[in-house]
């Protein structure tokens, strides 16, 4: 049982003065250093944290206003720009990095009173799917020390379920909000691209970063994402909001009649039998409230992640290229010109999964291979966006797995980089193509949760929230 | 598909400006032709009279009215991580 209810509950009571956000944020301060173990956390935000909640409890005092969020602690993940802790991308490059500015994400939820108590774990600037690529530490996964939380949102998605807090933040690029929420038993939204600011977050991707909450229950997840989406001018490819917003605490949504579409592809070779039971499962407790579960077939779906590490990697490769140890990170001393401080810098600063990565981007961009390996993935991606297109004119919704397995081992595919990208393959399309997914949990192996994920057209969030909201309770 | 020799490893390595260890590049020299291997089944799939897609929102000239916006950021807050300072301006090793 959490200690947290409802998110609007508790801005409630911070607000009537039933409770106040210092009380609330030493209560997450306090779960925190009592969960250490665990790994999940950089670092707190500790003194920021309380000096905040002071203020909104004197506002209050004063009856001024202070927001829908008012004392609500959050988590975020550590390639989020924020005032109170250094911003690390969990990589030593970023190490002692100050933020001068916070992220637009940051910013808004501020605005409405939510107080960041801390920092969390990562896999180096969100390359990974396990958080094993931390420059610092492996977190671990809350239902079994031995195994990973997923990644690369893997600190945000175990802080939650550790009950450090009622919201943490993530970022999914091809699935790091989505796979670390489905390892541990909670819920994980990644919205449409472009509904989010990607304004100070550390860039993995451009054309796929998104930025999501990871939430104890779907309602949460909405209340959240209606405060930060839309438009930002700091951020150029942000898109318009929805005109009922996002919020969907109070609503419901009758399953007599939805269409879904169950993804063959992902139903296939390479699935854990135990997986695919509980997704069966799942679809059969739609069906029960009168969802319409079809198979739907998109051929070209096997191809989605060998594109995404064409895509992915060029892109990393070019925004990693700002790293050059002139501005801000690590800078080499014993270099003694300028071109031997942009290499040493490089080299001593990056990681192996990063250094792996500049490598494929450089490779896919050179010249000679660029129609090859670049255009030709983002023609496929075309492919992918049209079959995506089709399946949404017959289908309000699309389900599946969010991954092949549960938790896998700490180390299990550490020395195999190419298992470790196949750990992406059910997430990545939504990326891709990018419409809006959720990951919920569905059913458990053993101790090990597995979710269940449900996309939605581009820019049907408010569409996608209301009906992961009635499949939570269904599945329950 | 692509054969990826050490050299062309190093190559690679100096144009993305990285100095690589014999173990990473023992390391990248295996890795890379196996996760090239893998996205070059993209090869054989028939794209025919498709466009490449650069971006997914459709959006397109994005403009604002030029004028200043004051965000609040302190020149020494944007100074205060660089590696090495001289006068408010970043200071480099030397070029030449």
């Amino acid at each position: 049982m959490s200690q947290w209810p409802l998110i609007a509950e508790i801005a409630a009571a911070v607000t009537s003065g039933k409770t106040t956000a210092v009380e609330q944020v030493e209560k997450a301060l306090k779960t925190i250093a009592d969960q250490k173990e665990y790994d999940a956390i950089i670092a707190t935000t500790a003194d920021r944290a309380l000096e905040r909640a002071k203020t909104i409890d004197a506002k209050i005092k004063n009856g001024e206003a202070v927001g829908r969020l008012a004392g609500v602690p959050f988590i975020a993940k550590d390639n989020y720009l924020v005032f109170g802790a250094e911003t690390t991308a969990a990589s030593n490059i970023l190490r002692g990095f100050n933020a001068p500015y916070q992220s637009t994400v940051i910013n808004r939820l501020e605005a409405e009173g939510a107080i960041c108590v801390a920092k969390a774990n990562l896999d180096a600037f969100a390359h990974g799917a396990s958080t094993e690529n931390s420059d610092f530490f492996v977190t671990k996964n809350p239902h079994d020390t031995s195994r990973v939380p997923g990644g690369s949102s893997g600190g945000s998605a175990a802080s939650v379920v550790l009950d450090m807090a009622p919201f943490a933040l993530g970022s999914d690029t091809g699935g790091s909000i989505r796979q670390p929420a489905s390892f541990v038993g909670c819920v994980g939204y990644k919205p449409t691209y472009g509904l989010t600011s990607r304004s100070g977050v550390v860039a993995m991707a451009s054309s796929t970063d998104t930025m999501g909450p990871l939430t104890r229950n779907v309602a949460d997840a909405a209340e959240v994402l209606d405060v930060y989406a839309g438009p930002d001018p700091l951020d150029s490819t942000t898109t318009p909001r929805q005109a009922e917003g996002y919020s969907v605490t109070g609503q419901k949504m009758d399953l007599q009649g939805v269409k879904v579409g169950l993804i063959k592809q992902y139903m296939g070779d390479g699935i854990d039998e135990a997986v695919k039971k509980v997704v069966l499962e799942a679809a059969d407790k739609l069906k029960s409230r009168g969802a319409i579960v079809e198979e739907v077939d998109l051929p070209s779906l096997p191809l989605a992640l060998a594109v995404y590490y064409i895509i992915v990697p060029a892109e990393v490769s070019s925004n990693l290229s700002r790293y050059d140890g002139q501005r801000y990170g690590f800078s080499a001393k014993d270099a003694t010109d300028l071109e031997s401080s942009y290499v040493q810098s490089r080299s001593q600063g990056f990681g192996v999964e990063a250094k792996r990565r500049i490598m494929i981007g450089t490779y896919v961009l050179s010249s000679g291979y660029y129609d090859a390996y670049y255009k030709k993935a983002q023609t496929v991606r075309t492919k992918l966006i049209n079959e995506f297109a089709e399946a949404f004119q017959k289908y309000q919704y699309l389900i599946g797995p969010v991954a092949p397995t549960p938790a896998f081992q700490i180390g299990e595919n550490a020395d195999d980089p190419l298992k470790m990208y196949l750990s992406d393959i059910m997430t990545v399309a939504a990326n891709l193509v990018g419409v809006p997914s959720i990951s919920l949990p569905a059913g458990t192996v053993g101790k090990l949760p597995v979710g269940l994920q449900i996309m939605a057209p581009m820019n049907k969030d408010r569409e996608l929230l209301l009906m992961a909201l009635a499949a939570e309770e269904v599945l329950a | 598909m692509a054969k990826l020799t050490r050299e062309d490893v190093l190559k690679l390595a100096k144009l993305a400006k990285l100095e690589l260890t014999p173990e990473e590049i023992d390391r990248l020299t295996k890795d890379l032709p196996s996760i090239l291997a893998y996205v070059e089944q993209l090869g054989e799939v028939d794209t025919t009279g498709l466009e490449p897609t650069l971006q997914v929102t459709g959006l397109q000239n994005v403009k604002r009215p030029d004028e200043v916006i004051d965000y609040g950021y302190q020149p020494a807050d944007l100074l205060k991580n660089l590696p090495a300072e001289l006068g408010g301006q970043i200071r480099t090793k030397r070029i030449l």
